[in-house]
């Protein structure tokens, strides 16, 4: 008893007692909950099983980025549905990014209506719960556009519709490899020309216009690889046939409705997230920086932005996980993402609850994680180095 | 070492309370209430009132079971559940009884491990398409926009309906009955499908029914029937006997007005004395029922031409393969000896 007083009283393995104890209580704490599953399973007469994944899913999914077709399996129904996910997720963090950036310099802008506006913006915005954009914006859609058969006709070749936006399809067709081939070197000429100038730069002080040569690059060796080869691309021209137009991409009311709500939504918070940034940095570094005669884009550009960047991408990482988990919310208007084929029709038609939720889980647990530990290379990549 | 015995402890205990299961009667009636999963809303199946009380035809049933076991059809508390969350709540103990139009099949009998406990709405799935659309059969439906309720059958008979006749389609899949509505409405989609049943529910409650017809093709069989958990045959022979004894009523011309007199007196059929606790029903004490089981069913309740005509006759369903067999419907129903 003295022996273990004495223990007690001494900091260090008291600490590691506590620790002890604490993992413990967790530890029993886990055992409990999977005791429990397992025990309520038994008494439902239910096993845990994944052979559903292999069974064909029987049912038709509106929008596919991947082949299938309903006697595909319930796991290709799932990529499926999270390749859905992806999808609204990427079109929304690349939407939301520029738009968010651009209202937090708006927020600053000194033109007092500019400013206003994005204030009004943000705070409406961002006041109201995300589920409401989601349905505002498809009942917008689907109420005030017209029906396939009086079309909103922009040029004969796109037709806004309350059944979702039917725009041109490039095809591809033979002769297109030397089209890929040109892009790829454009990039790869972008990407060395911009570390050569940078160098040419510092050495000499001498600048190029990168930006704008660079786009000229992009833009003409690819259009010069069309021409060369006879233009080997054709557009499938949407055309109103039976119910609902035929050809061309379609895009679904649910998915402009989901990406532009998860967009504006989460826009209004990376805007205040970029304003805190801006405003971190300490105002000193304007005025050396105009000092020396920047010009003010420069400052910006240069000066304020690098160091603004450190602050703003920890939250800015938070957001883009919310919006990819937001996403979720696609099941109110039905559109088919991962929650509502895999932890959807999936769970319905085979009654596989915990297999399929414990998979969802899962699935969006990797995907934060990915999101997370890319955002923190970057974050990495772009910290202060100390000289 | 403490630890590993609470541990096991714990664990056991947990498997211990689920291994007593068997018991859902004592339970329901300990309570004084019956717990019965419904739909959020469908008329004529279950919708509330203008006071906010729950009718339809599910429900009725629900009612019918409370006034066998517990004496008083208005000992029910209701839970809503939508098509996906429905097993869901009936294997996590939310109701004893799930009531809510659902189809019969061999996977979600055996492989949910769930009861079903009989029929009492002969469905099929049809499709409703607005009358301007001029659209006569469900074959010339190919490229349509298709709104659906998921979390049922719906989506396989659709697959299979257009795949087998060689159409496209474009599913719109929502998650309730209400929000498929407002989508159709909308024009969101050219067609609307689910039970027939629920097609004639839903363009009942639409301002203009007749600007909608319902197609004459019906795509799949859909046997609707209460369903109860695996494991206690007692609770389910008490369920599926009172569904019996609302259909052999109305075979046997009792009803609600003449139940009282009925049970008053002796009768020539001696099955109207059984059923009514005249006459002694052997293993009814097994079945943990008083003798006036039926009469209460009968009389809070009504049998089950009764209810059907209370509840679906206002939407223009008519009683069809719901007859009984006499009559050319599909209901025979097992004699009450």
């Amino acid at each position: 008893m003295l022996n273990f007083l004495k223990i007690w009283r001494n900091e260090k393995s008291r600490e590691i007692i506590v620790q002890i104890i604490v993992l413990i209580i967790f530890g029993w704490f886990i055992s409990w909950l999977a005791g429990n599953v397992s025990g309520n399973f038994e008494r439902l007469g239910k096993d845990l099983s994944f052979e559903f994944l292999f069974i064909p899913a029987g049912y038709d999914i509106n929008q596919y980025l991947i082949s299938y077709n309903n006697r595909d399996s319930h796991l290709r129904a799932a990529i499926v549905g999270l390749l859905n996910t992806g999808l609204v997720a990427i079109c929304g963090i690349v939407i939301a990014t520029i738009f968010g950036l651009f209202l937090g310099v708006l927020r600053l802008s000194k033109n007092w209506l500019a400013n206003r506006i994005a204030y009004w913006y943000v705070e409406f915005t961002r006041n109201v719960p995300i589920l409401l954009h989601i349905l505002l914006w498809h009942g917008i859609i689907i109420n005030t556009l017209p029906h396939p058969k009086q079309a909103i006709d922009i040029f004969d070749v796109s037709y806004l519709t309350n059944r979702g936006f039917y725009i041109p399809k490039p095809v591809a067709e033979a002769g297109i490899e030397l089209f890929y081939l040109f892009t790829v070197l454009a990039i790869i000429f972008a990407i060395l020309f911009s570390k050569y100038s940078r160098k040419r730069q510092e050495k000499t002080g001498k600048q190029f216009p990168v930006f704008w040569i660079n786009l000229m690059v992009i833009i003409v060796f690819p259009c010069m690889a069309l021409l060369l080869n006879n233009f080997p691309i054709s557009f499938s021209i949407p055309e109103l046939k039976g119910f609902n137009f035929r050809g061309g991409l379609h895009l679904s009311p649910e998915l402009i409705a989901l990406t532009f709500a998860l967009a504006i939504y989460t826009a209004a918070f990376i805007a205040e997230i970029v304003r805190a940034g801006i405003l971190a940095i300490h105002k000193g570094q304007r005025e050396a920086a105009e000092s020396i005669g920047l010009k003010p884009d420069r400052v910006m550009n240069l000066v304020i932005l690098p160091q603004a960047r450190r602050v703003i991408i920890p939250p800015l990482t938070s957001q883009y996980l919310n919006l990819t988990k937001n996403s979720s919310l696609a099941i109110a208007i039905g559109y088919m993402d991962l929650v509502a084929t895999l932890g959807g029709i999936s769970l319905n038609q085979t009654g596989r609850e915990m297999e399929t939720m414990v998979l969802v889980l899962l699935i969006y647990l990797c995907i934060s994680l990915s999101i997370s530990s890319l955002m923190n290379w970057y974050n990495y990549s772009v910290k202060l180095v100390d000289r | 070492m403490k630890i590993k015995a609470l541990l096991a402890a714990s664990v056991a205990g947990v498997m211990f309370a689920g291994s007593v299961l068997a018991g859902t009667l004592d339970d329901v009636r300990a309570r004084g209430k019956l717990n019965c999963i419904i739909n959020t809303g469908l008329a004529g199946f279950a919708a509330p009132d203008d006071k906010g009380n729950w009718q339809g035809f599910d429900v009725d049933f629900c009612k019918a079971v409370a006034a066998a076991v517990l004496g008083d059809a208005n000992k029910v508390s209701y839970t809503t559940a939508t098509g996906k969350t429905r097993f869901t709540k009936l294997a996590a103990g939310e109701g004893e009884i799930l009531s809510r139009n659902t189809t019969w099949t061999f996977s979600r009998d055996v492989d949910l491990a769930q009861t079903f406990i009989g029929v009492n709405y002969y469905d099929g799935q049809g499709f409703m398409v607005p009358k301007k659309l001029g659209v006569k059969s469900a074959k010339e439906l190919d490229g349509a926009s298709v709104c659906i309720q998921t979390g049922t059958t719906t989506e396989l008979n659709l697959a299979e309906f257009f795949a087998g006749n060689n159409m496209k389609y474009n599913p719109v899949p929502i998650e309730t009955n209400a929000e498929a509505q407002e989508l159709y409405k909308a024009g969101r989609c050219d067609v609307y499908t689910t039970d027939a049943s629920g097609l004639y529910a839903t363009k009942m409650s639409f301002d203009n029914p007749s600007a909608h017809v319902v197609l004459p093709e019906i795509v799949s069989k859909e046997p609707l029937g209460p369903v109860v958990r695996h494991g206690d045959d007692q609770w389910a022979d008490v369920v599926s006997w009172v569904l019996r004894a609302m259909m052999s009523a109305e075979e046997k011309g009792i009803t609600s007005k003449n139940v009282k007199k009925l049970a008053a007196q002796d009768n020539k059929d001696k099955e109207i004395n059984r059923l009514l606790g005249k006459d002694p029903l052997q293993g009814l004490s097994k079945l943990g029922l008083s003798a006036d089981w039926a009469v209460n069913v009968i009389s809070q309740v009504g049998n089950y031409a009764e209810s059907f005509e209370r509840n679906l006759y206002p939407l223009t369903i008519v009683r069809g393969m719901n007859a009984l067999y006499k009559d050319g419907g599909l209901h025979y129903i097992p004699p009450i000896k």
